[in-house]
C-alpha cells in the first residue's frame, strides 16, 4: 500500500488517488496543503519526515468569534498597538516537520514576525502585525495547513499562566554554595599547620559562613516552613528533623567560627540542603503534553454562534448563553448547553461524555445534552439552561472537584518520620545527660553532634528518587502518572472499580453481525468497494471487519451525508446506510446502531455493531480479582450482562444504569467502609468518580487529545499491563523500605562518631554524601531492574 | 601575601558573574523547553539553502 498512501498526510488515498506532480493525496485538502507549501518554497517539510501533514478540517464561520474583542484580549499574551502575541495549542505536532513548518510561517504571511514552537507543550508562540493581519487569519492560515489550534473555554481563564521556577534557583543557589564551600574547607580536612594557611583560616571561614546564608535562608527555606506547619498540626513529619539539622548545623559553626574553636560544618550544611533540593527536583516530573487538571472547559468552545430574532447570525461566547436562546451548532462543534433541537437532524457524537464512540440520531423537538459534538451538518437548537446548569456540567460544582487528594494522606517517608524523630531526640537527650556526668564541656558538643548527624538526608532522599525513576520509568511505557503519592496511593489500593463503555470497550475496533437474506458475491464485492471509498467512520469500520475483495472500478458512487452510499456496478444497485435511507420496510427502533443494505431497491439485510472488549480484558480481571475487589460501575442499560458475566470472574460486581453522581456517591459509600479505590474511567462523566477515587486513571487512545480530570493516564494500548503496573508500585514501596534500612545503618555509624564526643567536621562530610549518594545509587538500579520487568 | 585577597575576591566575583549569568538564563525561560532548540538547530541549513535556490531561479526568470 505503499505507493498507495497520501503524500502529505499518509493515509490510504482508497479508490481515486489525487494525483498532482507525480505525487498521490488522498484528498484535495492535503492537495491544497502541498500547493501552498510548493508555491511558497516549503517543500523542505516533505524532506524531514515522510507524510507529516493532517488533512485541514472544513473550518468556514468557525472562528467568527475571534473577531471579537474580548477574545482577542484573554487570547493574547501580548498587545501593543501594531503587535500581538499570541500562543496557541495545536495538537497535531508531532515530529521536526511540524516544527519546520510552523516555525516558517512568516513565508505564508508576511505579517507574521516571528514564530516559536515549544514541542513538549505542543504550542506555538505567533508574533504577528495585528495592524495588517489578525488573529483569526493567523488561526485560519493554520487550519489550512492542517494544523488546527485547539481554543477551548480553559484559554478564558483571566492570567497568564506562571511558571514557577524557585526550585531551580533554589537549587543554583545551594549548588554555587556547596562547591564554593567544599573548596574553601578543603585545607581544613587536612589540618596542614602551614603558616599563610593559617593566617588566612578566619578569613576563608568567614567566607563559608557568608555562603552558606542564603543556603539556610533562601534555599532551605521550604523546609523550615514544612516543619512549622507539621508541628503546629502535631504532626513529626520529615521536615522536623531536617530542620532541626540544617538548623543545629548552622548554629554551631557560626559559634565555632566565631569563637574560633573548629571550622564548622558549612561543607557538609551545603552538600545536605543541595542533595535534598536535587530529590525535590527529581520528583517533580512533568508530562508538559499533558493535563491532568482538565474538566469540561478544556473541551468546550469558547463562543458559539447564536441567532439573534431578526436571523441575524451573531457570535458570542459560552457564558453569556442564557436561556431561550438559538444557537447555530456546525458539523464537528461541540453542544455547550443542554437545549431542544429546533432545526436539522442531528447525529450527536457524545463520546467525550460517555466513551461511547458511535452516534446518536436525534430529531428537532428532541433533548439534546451538554457535551455532546455534532457530527451531521448544521443544527439549530435552543437552549433550555445556562452553560453551568447544563446538566454534564453540573457535576464540577461538587466538592469532591474542590478537594486535594493529598491533604489527609501520609506518605511513608513522614510516617516513619515520627518514630524517627522521637528516637533521635532521646538518643541526644540521653547522651547529654550521661555527658554531663563524664565531661560538662563536652556536653554541648555531643547534643548538636547527634543533631547533625542524625539529620535523615538519606531517609528524604530515599522516597523522591524511588518514585521519580519510577514516574519516568511508567512515563516510557505509556503510563502517565501525575505525582509520587499518586505511586503510593496506588500500592495500598484493595478495590479496583471500572467504567465499561470506552474503558473496557474498544472504540476503535468494533464487531458487526450480519442479519438477513445472504448477499451474491459480486453484491459483497461492490459493497466493500462502495465502503472503501467513503469516509464515514461505521463505513470505516465495517470496511476494516470485512473480508478482503478485488478492487475493481464502482460505475457510479455517490455518497448521501447523514443518509448513506448509493453504488452501482454492472447490474448491481446497492443502497447502503439508514433504515429509512434503503428503504427498511420494518422500521424499528434498534438499541444497537445499524447499517442496512439493499441491492436493487431490494431490501437485504443489516449490519449490527457490537462493542468490542479490549484484548486481555479477561486476563486482567483473573489476575486482578486474588488481591482486590473488582467492580465494574457502568451508566449503560444491562444489554452487554451476559457478555460480561462470560468474560469475567464471578465474583465482579455488575452495576449499570449508574448517572456521574451515582458512581461518585457508590465510591464514597466504598471509602467510607475502609475501601482504597482505584478507579478506571475514560470520559467527562466518570470525572466525579475519577476525583473520589483514591487513584483515578483515564483511559485514554490518543493522550494527547482527551482524558478529563484524574491521578494518572493510561494509553489504551497498555491496558492490559494495568496489573503489572500496581504489582510495581507495590515493589517501589519495598525498595524504599529497604533504603531506610540502609540509612539507619549509616545513621548507626555516625551516631557512635557523635555520642563518643570525636565528630569531626570530616567525618561528617564523608559519611553525608556517602550516605545521600550511595541510596540514590540504590534506588535508581532498583527501580530501573523494576522496569525491566514490566517491559 | 594579600596578593590572596586579591585573587580571592576575583575569583568570588567570577562565580558570582556565573550565578547570576545562570538565574537570567533561568529566568529568560531558557531551560522551560529542553527539546525543540535541539531540533531547530538543524534547521538552519536547509532554510538556507532553500531561499538561495529561489534567488537563483528568480534570476534565471
Amino acid at each position: 500500500m505503499e505507493s498507495n498512501s497520501c503524500f502529505h498526510c499518509g493515509d490510504d488515498c482508497g479508490k481515486h488517488p489525487i494525483k498532482y506532480q507525480d505525487k498521490t493525496f488522498c484528498c484535495n485538502g492535503c492537495k491544497t496543503v502541498f500547493e501552498i507549501f510548493n508555491e511558497n518554497d516549503l517543500t523542505c517539510y516533505y524532506d524531514l519526515q515522510n507524510s507529516p501533514g493532517a488533512i485541514p478540517k472544513e473550518i468556514e464561520g468557525k472562528y467568527d468569534f475571534l473577531t471579537q474583542e474580548n477574545i482577542i484580549e484573554k487570547l493574547t499574551e501580548f498587545r501593543s498597538d501594531s503587535i500581538e502575541i499570541a500562543t496557541l495549542y495545536i495538537p497535531h505536532i508531532h515530529c521536526s516537520s511540524c516544527i519546520w513548518i510552523l516555525e516558517n510561517l512568516n513565508k505564508l504571511n508576511p505579517n507574521i514576525s516571528d514564530s516559536q514552537v515549544n514541542f513538549g507543550k505542543k504550542t506555538v508562540r505567533v508574533t504577528y502585525n495585528s495592524d495588517k493581519t489578525s488573529l483569526k487569519e493567523v488561526v485560519m492560515l493554520l487550519s489550512s495547513i492542517g494544523y488546527e489550534p485547539y481554543i477551548s473555554l480553559d484559554d478564558f481563564k483571566s492570567g497568564k499562566k506562571h511558571i514557577n521556577r524557585t526550585l531551580i534557583y533554589k537549587l543554583g543557589v545551594a549548588g554555587f554554595g556547596f562547591g564554593n564551600i567544599m573548596f574553601l574547607s578543603f585545607p581544613e580536612y587536612f589540618e596542614i599547620n602551614e603558616f599563610w594557611l593559617e593566617q588566612y583560616k578566619p578569613f576563608f571561614r568567614w567566607l563559608m559562613f557568608a555562603m552558606s546564608v542564603p543556603i539556610v535562608f533562601y534555599s532551605a527555606q521550604d523546609y523550615f516552613i514544612s516543619a512549622y506547619k507539621g508541628l503546629k498540626a502535631k504532626v513529626l513529619n520529615i521536615d522536623v528533623p531536617i530542620a532541626l539539622g540544617v538548623a543545629v548545623l548552622f548554629i554551631r559553626s557560626t559559634v565555632e567560627i566565631m569563637f574560633d574553636l573548629g571550622s564548622g560544618f558549612f561543607d557538609s550544611l551545603a552538600g545536605l540542603v543541595f542533595f535534598l533540593l536535587t530529590g525535590r527536583f527529581f520528583q517533580q516530573k512533568t508530562y508538559d503534553f499533558l493535563s491532568f487538571e482538565r474538566d469540561y472547559k478544556s473541551y468546550f468552545p469558547i463562543a458559539i454562534t447564536k441567532i439573534n430574532r431578526d436571523g441575524e447570525e451573531q457570535s458570542i461566547q459560552v457564558y453569556d448563553i442564557e436561556k431561550g436562546d438559538r444557537i447555530l451548532i456546525r458539523n464537528e462543534e461541540l453542544i455547550p448547553v443542554d437545549g431542544i433541537l429546533i432545526n436539522g437532524r442531528a447525529k450527536i457524537d457524545y463520546s467525550f461524555v460517555t466513551g461511547e464512540s458511535q452516534t446518536v440520531s436525534k430529531e428537532s423537538g428532541d433533548k439534546i445534552f451538554a457535551g455532546g459534538k455534532q457530527t451531521n451538518g448544521v443544527i439549530e437548537m435552543e437552549a433550555l439552561k445556562s452553560v453551568e446548569q447544563s446538566y454534564l456540567t453540573q457535576l464540577w460544582s461538587n466538592d469532591v472537584f474542590s478537594k486535594n487528594k493529598e491533604d489527609g494522606f501520609t506518605n511513608i517517608t513522614n510516617a516513619i518520620s515520627k518514630h524517627f524523630t522521637i528516637a533521635v531526640l532521646s538518643i541526644a537527650f540521653i547522651s547529654t545527660s550521661i555527658w554531663l556526668f563524664l565531661d560538662p564541656s563536652k556536653a554541648m558538643n555531643v547534643f548538636t553532634a547527634v543533631l547533625i548527624i542524625a539529620c535523615p538526608c538519606a531517609i528524604a532522599l530515599s522516597a523522591p528518587y524511588t518514585f521519580g525513576n519510577l514516574l519516568r520509568i511508567f512515563g516510557k511505557l505509556k503510563f502517565y502518572v501525575k505525582n509520587a503519592t499518586v505511586i503510593e496511593q496506588l500500592a495500598q489500593i484493595n478495590t479496583v472499580i471500572f467504567d465499561k463503555t470506552g474503558t473496557i470497550t474498544s472504540n476503535k475496533d468494533s464487531n458487526a453481525e450480519y442479519d438477513g437474506d445472504l448477499l451474491s458475491d459480486s453484491e459483497n464485492t461492490v459493497l466493500k468497494n462502495s465502503l472503501r471509498g467513503s469516509n464515514h467512520p461505521l463505513s470505516r469500520t465495517l470496511y476494516n471487519i470485512l473480508e478482503a475483495n478485488n478492487i475493481i472500478t464502482l460505475d457510479r458512487f455517490e455518497e448521501h451525508v447523514g443518509k448513506g452510499i448509493e453504488a452501482k456496478h454492472d447490474n448491481i444497485a446497492l443502497k447502503i446506510g439508514s433504515a429509512s435511507f434503503v428503504g427498511n420496510p420494518e422500521n424499528n427502533a434498534a438499541l444497537n446502531t445499524t447499517v442496512h443494505v439493499s441491492s436493487n431497491n431490494v431490501y437485504k439485510g443489516k449490519f449490527t455493531f457490537y462493542n468490542s472488549y479490549r484484548k486481555g480484558v479477561s486476563k486482567l480481571f483473573n489476575q486482578l480479582k486474588k488481591e482486590f475487589d473488582l467492580v465494574i460501575l457502568s451508566g449503560d442499560n444491562e444489554g452487554e450482562l451476559e457478555n460480561l458475566k462470560k468474560l469475567l470472574p464471578t465474583k465482579t460486581k455488575l452495576i449499570f444504569n449508574q448517572k456521574p453522581e451515582d458512581k461518585l456517591e457508590f465510591i464514597k459509600y466504598h471509602q467510607s467502609e475502609g475501601a482504597k479505590v482505584l478507579m478506571i474511567g475514560d470520559g467527562l462523566n466518570d470525572a466525579g468518580a475519577l476525583a473520589q477515587s483514591n487513584v483515578g486513571i483515564a483511559i485514554s487512545e490518543d493522550v494527547n487529545v482527551f482524558s478529563p480530570a484524574c491521578d494518572a493516564i493510561l494509553d489504551a494500548s497498555k491496558f492490559k499491563q494495568l496489573y503489572s503496573y500496581i504489582q510495581t508500585s507495590k515493589s517501589a514501596i519495598k525498595i524504599i523500605k529497604w533504603s531506610f534500612v540502609l540509612s539507619f545503618f549509616y545513621n548507626i555509624i555516625g551516631l557512635y562518631f557523635a555520642t563518643t564526643g570525636q565528630l569531626e567536621p570530616v567525618v561528617a562530610a564523608i559519611l553525608m554524601p556517602l550516605s545521600s549518594i550511595s541510596i540514590v545509587v540504590f534506588t535508581t538500579v532498583a527501580t530501573n531492574l523494576l522496569g525491566k520487568r514490566i517491559e | 601575601m594579600s596578593v590572596i585577597y586579591i585573587l580571592l575576591s576575583v575569583s568570588v566575583v567570577i562565580g558570582v558573574a556565573f550565578f547570576v549569568i545562570f538565574i537570567m538564563a533561568v529566568k529568560s525561560g531558557q531551560y522551560d523547553d529542553d527539546y525543540t532548540p535541539s531540533v531547530r538547530m538543524l534547521f538552519e541549513d536547509e532554510l538556507v539553502k532553500k531561499q538561495t535556490n529561489t534567488t537563483k531561479q528568480t534570476k534565471t526568470d
